[in-house]
């Protein structure tokens, strides 16, 4: 027990640390960096909520993304309506998502493999319709999620885009703390066990259909943390912020991390942030017209995707440690 | 013209399943592969047919390799595996089964011919042409597999474990049937089995395999007769 | 009376469309055990093509059997190409099992960047050969017009050409072997690998003619993002699931089923709830008859 009890110091001292390496970096770097460092937050956020998902509860969705587009719009809502404050719309995200990640979660408990897969893709495919018919959620324009501006105590310099990067760092630190612990505890072994032997576990006395339930309800909450923050780096919330190809993009960047381990999770939201970068440079450097600039960023991120699930499926951190083992 | 295995050797990732075996089965014998639970006989068949891979050694049936082909190539070589357990495809009819033996000729008249060469030897397959393959009783889908591996006009064929839970009496016919395929049709043929005396009554040569290596080999009935071989698998 | 009639040819129009994507996903399903979220994209490919046709040959007839075949090409090469090395270096961990469908789903990121690279994102046009117009019974208008005709029509022939290759030849007995026993049929000499790929090339031919319908029969407009094909991927994908992902009989009543329900949802209640109903449907299928409309089994985990 005094071990556990230090090891888990150990790894909160970790995080504190990190977290001060990340304000000091957001006093160095440029603008344009810090705001995609925002991003970088984000896709933490989301990534994890698929690698608790899939590489512990062994369930897989395709529709992501829409959790995502649940959080933001919950945040948004909660903030324009009732006029609260920030922490609180994030709360409401959660909670929001968290509430249809149960529900969706009863149902994926009886389905497996491509009827779930299937199911959550139908979802991801049709949510911008769903969002676009209803009036309150302001229809295709959406509606403004504005997170208000950096408290005067920060100083005059202190930028917008500082303030969403010290947001959502710091969301996304208590977030991974959160949930590494989650993962390490009893709920982490259950999970693990109902992926890899539900006959087992349902043996051992698991209730295999409430733990995927739960793995569900955490996951669809830490996705719509992601929405939100989503939300308040692009100031608004719509349909055409949630498109299919985010839940692409997350599938790929939790497939590049590592789906069965929390470790790699920067790898993966960092390349996302990267690719539109780098196709940005390649467009530039070698001159490229309209068509190439708008395909090259999915181009990348789906042939990456493809590479990745061929030849490295569990991830570049899970083939380092095996790879060690031997 | 004989099924030549040398120096085979067979690994299951870190185990070795068969370990260094060699025997030979001349054309025309009935041989009887025989040996306890996990011995590897039907690792043996399966590396034979392609569906396993070989660590090293050789494999012959009349000069044609049988390691490292492909297993849709072997009836190619006359040479046709009933594997154990599920060996028809039980979705598909009767018939359907034992066309789909036949299948890679695509020459409709000799289907023709072998189906009803099949039929007079298991007459209660006409019986059922029509219906699907899962109705059929556990000796009857023997019947079938075996049936259609005849669809292919086997010269060599390698059987694993045909009586696996049938009842007594029916494991008498199908031992039967599988007699009459090489005296009077001159098939040669591997058969493996737990149903050591059975098996090694039928045969003309047997094989003992234990833990991956052959312990005795011999003629049949000298096996037979053999005590160590009677108490450690004939029961008695 | 007429609306009633209307909305049972618009849903019966539409449920052919998309019978021919559950077909394709049938196909894919039950010869390599994947569930190819690329049908759509193969299919929006294969309508490119066909776009290309009709520019060359201002003809529609004449694109239609060439988006078939080039559906078909495209199809193999896939299989060929992709799923072969998927299957070769299928391995362990929580991936394993959903990795091929993570690659379809790749695959269609990767056609749609290909096809806005070569075309474009902006709309083209591809428009119906035939009339949309409806006959008229009087003074009403009928939804029955030449095109909706010729698409039922079609998809008939279509899926009675399927069904009879399926049942009564040589190539539709090495399909099915294939697809319910791989090993027995590799034992029995039939060339599974092969077989598979010509399974995908059916597929990819159905999926090239829904995408040329699909089209026909919505806006006329082609784009990498358009809707139409949206809906097919999830429609297409619904529709085989409510029939049952093993059943080529079951993916046709399944989409006429999904098909008729929509029709009724948008002439009686609205637009704005198709999706919605579509997405419960499928969830009530899959809680209460997991194997789809027709099967027996009660309860199926893939």
């Amino acid at each position: 027990m005094h071990k556990l009890k230090s090891n888990n110091i150990s790894r909160l001292i970790g995080f504190v640390v990190f977290g001060i390496f990340l304000l000091y970096l957001s006093n160095t770097i440029d603008e344009l960096r810090v705001y995609q460092g925002a991003t970088v937050a984000m896709y933490v956020v989301a990534i994890s909520s698929i690698i608790l998902l899939t590489g512990y509860s062994g369930q897989v969705s395709l529709g992501h993304g829409a959790l995502l587009a649940v959080g933001g719009y919950g945040a948004a809502l909660v903030r324009n309506n009732l006029h609260a404050p920030v922490w609180l719309s994030f709360a409401a995200a959660v909670l929001i998502a968290a509430l249809c990640g149960a529900l969706l979660g009863v149902t994926a408990a009886r389905l497996s493999g491509p009827y779930l897969a299937g199911t959550t893709l139908a979802l991801a495919v049709g949510l911008p319709s769903i969002a676009n018919q209803f009036k309150f959620l302001g229809g295709e324009q959406g509606l403004i999620f504005d997170i208000g501006l950096p408290p005067a105590s920060l100083g005059e310099t202190f930028s917008q885009y500082k303030w969403f990067f010290w947001i959502a760092a710091l969301t996304a630190l208590i977030a991974m703390w959160w949930l590494q612990n989650l993962l390490r505890s009893r709920y982490g072994r259950i999970w693990r066990a109902v992926r890899t032997q539900s006959v087992a576990a349902e043996l051992a006395g698991i209730n295999v259909a409430r733990a995927k339930i739960l793995a569900f309800t955490v996951s669809a909450g830490l996705a719509g943390l992601a929405g939100a923050l989503l939300s308040m780096t692009i100031s608004t919330v719509s349909p055409g912020a949630f498109p299919l190809s985010l839940s692409f993009a997350l599938a790929t960047g939790a497939v590049l991390s590592g789906v069965t381990t929390l470790g790699g999770v920067m790898i993966g939201a960092v390349t996302l942030v990267a690719i539109p970068e780098i196709a940005d440079a390649l467009t530039q450097r070698f001159g490229a017209s309209e068509n190439v600039i708008n395909s090259l960023p999915g181009l990348m991120v789906s042939g990456l995707l493809i590479v990745v699930v061929l030849f490295v499926p569990n991830g570049p951190v899970e083939q380092i440690r095996h790879r060690r083992k031997k | 013209m004989s099924l030549i295995i040398e120096n085979l050797t067979v690994d299951h990732g870190a185990i070795r399943a068969i370990n260094d075996v060699s025997f030979t089965v001349k054309k025309g014998e009935l041989a009887a592969l025989i040996g306890a639970n996990g011995a590897g006989k039907t690792t043996l068949l399966r590396t034979l047919s392609g569906l396993n891979k070989p660590t090293h050694g050789k494999a012959t049936w009349s000069a044609t390799n049988l390691l490292h082909s492909k297993p849709e190539m072997l009836v190619r070589h006359g040479v046709s595996h009933v594997s154990e357990g599920k060996s028809v495809i039980p979705e598909l009819t009767v018939e359907e089964n034992l066309e789909i033996g036949a299948l890679w000729r695509s020459n409709k008249k000799e289907m023709q011919q072998s189906k009803k060469t099949i039929l007079d030897l298991f007459p209660r397959l006409g019986e059922r042409l029509e219906q699907r393959a899962d109705t059929l009783s556990g000796g009857e889908r023997q019947m079938l597999a075996l049936g259609r591996s005849l669809m292919s006009k086997p010269e060599l064929l390698l059987l694993d474990e045909p009586s696996l839970g049938l009842a007594p009496l029916v494991v008498e016919q199908i031992f039967q049937s599988i007699r009459e395929l090489t005296k009077s049709m001159g098939i040669t043929i591997l058969l493996v089995e737990q149903n050591a005396m059975g098996a090694l009554k039928i045969a003309d040569v047997g094989i003992v395999l234990n833990l991956g290596t052959i312990a005795v080999t011999g003629a049949a009935e000298s096996l037979i007769a053999d005590p160590a071989v009677r108490a450690a698998y004939l029961g008695y | 009376m007429i609306q009633l009639l209307n909305t049972l040819l618009i849903g019966i129009t539409a449920g052919s469309i998309y019978s021919l994507m559950a077909i394709a996903m049938v196909l894919v399903w039950r010869s390599t055990r994947v569930v190819n979220f690329a049908q759509a994209g193969m299919a929006l490919l294969s309508t490119y093509f066909g776009y290309e046709v009709i520019q060359l040959t201002h003809s529609y007839w004449i694109a239609l059997p060439v988006a078939m075949l080039a559906g078909a090409v495209v199809a193999s090469a896939i299989e060929l190409i992709i799923m072969r090395l998927l299957l070769k270096h299928s391995s362990q961990g929580a991936i394993a099992s959903i990795a091929p469908i993570i690659a379809t789903l790749g695959l269609l990121g990767l056609i749609k960047s290909v096809i806005g690279y070569f075309w474009g994102n902006q709309d083209l046009s591809l428009e119906s050969p035939l009339s949309n117009v409806g006959f008229t019974l009087g003074s009403d208008t009928l939804a029955i017009s030449p095109l909706k005709l010729f698409i039922i029509i079609a998809v008939a022939f279509l899926v009675l050409t399927l069904s009879f290759i399926f049942q009564k030849t040589n190539l539709g007995l090495a399909l099915r072997a294939s697809a319910y026993s791989p090993e027995i049929s590799r034992l029995a000499g039939i060339k599974v690998d092969l077989v598979r790929t010509i399974g995908w090339a059916l597929a990819g031919a159905a999926g090239g003619a829904a995408g040329m319908l699909q089209t026909a029969n919505g806006t006329g407009t082609l784009s990498p993002d358009s809707l139409e094909f949206s809906l097919l991927l999830a429609f297409g994908f619904i529709a085989a699931v409510i029939g049952g992902l093993d059943s080529l009989v079951g993916a046709v009543i399944g989409a006429l089923v999904l098909g008729l329900v929509l029709a009724f949802v948008l002439t009686y209640i609205g637009g704005s709830l198709v999706f919605i109903t579509a997405f419960v449907l499928l969830l009530v299928i899959l809680l209460i008859r997991p194997g789809g409309i027709i099967s027996q089994k009660a309860g199926r985990r893939a």
